[in-house]
């Protein structure tokens, strides 16, 4: 796409031997100051950029964290004296069985879907960087993006069976309470997310800039 | 709006001075900053982020539209957000109830994140804005620390999840569909006017407009 037509070829600031802000943009030109003079934040040469050791470290903790959120249970109800438990899988096929087949597609989507492609998504993105592949940098960048978006929605679920819990209360014939599997789904969602923060987007950029003569 | 790309600062530019230019903050196209005018928006010519949308009057819009989400964040906390009747008894649960449904055992921890991400997270978002734009509305120098707090509002955006709340609700009132008669209250919908009123917000912030003024008035 840079290259289309008559366009100018880009340059970027490291190009130039000047560093621009992460943040705000904001050109620093040597000698470059520790952060950036405009907002604070802490500038880096690319060249130095540690903070793939970071997207894998809470990647990583977010993969462990996942593991329990599947096993044990999310939900525990209990209803005219009986209790039955159900883990996020066990609650998408329940939703199936009373035919809302809608919500068992969002809570698929959310639950199970967006997190185990998220996982593979960050892999890729993180590798591809790493081992410092050329192709498909624009497509690359969408899907960090993509991630970066959506990753969020994951919450849902966390907060359905919050809802749920506070809802249904004992003075009526069930109770509602969460299972210890929410407290592990909520804590490996927030884990890829800081994961997918951490990542640099220059990166890519830096990847793809080198494939250009 | 009129929507356009930036050309990249040409290589016989290189005496340009840095102030006048800048560099894409996630792909790092370095482009001399021409003056865009009010209501249009640049973007960056190879991975299309948003590098300035300039508008008349911003400052005070965004003012305005936070201090009207902080209202309707205490209407949704305060008033019920789904009523539930079963067994001819019913119950309104406030997000306030949500909270202390689980003021003990293991689950407080997920009580306060909820929280946090609902409500709390959310209204520092807009707290901080209002410190950090209102003096700029009225032409003022920026507040103490002004520089820090709007560094902190961005940096907890992505953990602001009003609009994931509002489609959980919707989620589990399904859910309870068969079990007992739920309709949504008042909470829920001053949360749907939350969310659009923030989405509208955040489409008039010009991040680069704000950090620009508030590196002149800071001097």
């Amino acid at each position: 796409m840079e290259n289309a037509g008559t366009a100018q070829p880009l340059i970027t600031a490291r190009d130039r031997g000047l560093v621009g802000c992460p943040n705000c943009g904001r050109v620093h030109s040597a000698p470059v100051p520790a952060v950036c003079v405009r907002c604070s934040e802490p500038l880096r040469d690319i060249a130095h950029d540690r903070s793939l050791q970071r997207v894998w470290a809470w990647l990583a903790a977010g993969l462990i964290a996942y593991i329990p959120a599947n096993i044990y249970p999310m939900l525990r109800t209990e209803s005219l004296g009986r209790s039955s438990e159900s883990t996020i899988l066990e609650g998408v096929v329940e939703l199936i069985q009373h035919e809302s087949y809608f919500v068992a597609l969002v809570v698929f989507t959310a639950s199970i879907a967006i997190p185990i492609s998220k996982f593979f998504a960050i892999i890729y993105l993180a590798l591809s960087v790493q081992r410092k592949v050329r192709q498909g940098v624009h497509n690359r960048y969408r899907l960090y993006e993509v991630v970066e978006f959506i990753g969020r929605w994951s919450m849902v679920d966390v907060f359905v069976v919050a809802i749920l819990a506070a809802l249904v209360q004992l003075d009526f014939a069930a109770t509602v309470n969460p299972g210890i599997a929410a407290i592990s789904f909520a804590l490996s969602v927030a884990f890829t997310m800081l994961s997918a923060q951490s990542f640099n987007p220059k990166l890519i950029w830096e990847s793809g800039e080198l494939s250009q003569p | 709006m009129q929507d356009f790309t930036l050309n990249p600062s040409d290589r016989s530019a290189s005496g340009t001075d840095p102030e006048d230019m800048i560099a894409c903050p996630t792909c790092d196209a370095l482009y001399r900053l021409p003056d865009v005018a009010k209501g249009s928006r640049a973007r960056c010519r190879r991975c299309h982020t948003t590098l300035t949308a300039p508008r008349d009057g911003a400052m005070t819009q965004i003012v305005m539209l936070a201090g009207t989400s902080f209202i309707l964040m205490l209407a949704g906390v305060f008033f019920p957000f789904l009523e539930l009747t079963a067994a001819g008894r019913t119950q309104r649960s406030s997000i306030l109830d949500v909270a202390l449904a689980y003021s003990d055992g293991p689950f407080v921890g997920l009580a306060i994140a909820v929280g946090a991400l609902i409500v709390i997270v959310p209204l520092l978002r807009l707290l901080a804005l209002i410190y950090v734009l209102a003096p700029m509305a009225f032409g003022w120098r920026p507040a103490r620390d002004a520089i820090a707090v709007f560094r902190f509002s961005e940096r907890i955006k992505p953990w602001s999840m009003a609009e994931i709340f509002i489609v959980s609700v919707a989620i589990s009132l399904i859910k309870v569909a068969g079990l007992a008669h739920l309709s949504l209250g008042p909470a829920f919908w001053a949360f749907v006017v939350l969310v659009f009123v923030t989405a509208l917000k955040d489409t008039f912030m010009c991040r680069l407009t704000i950090w620009k003024t508030l590196e002149q008035r800071s001097h």
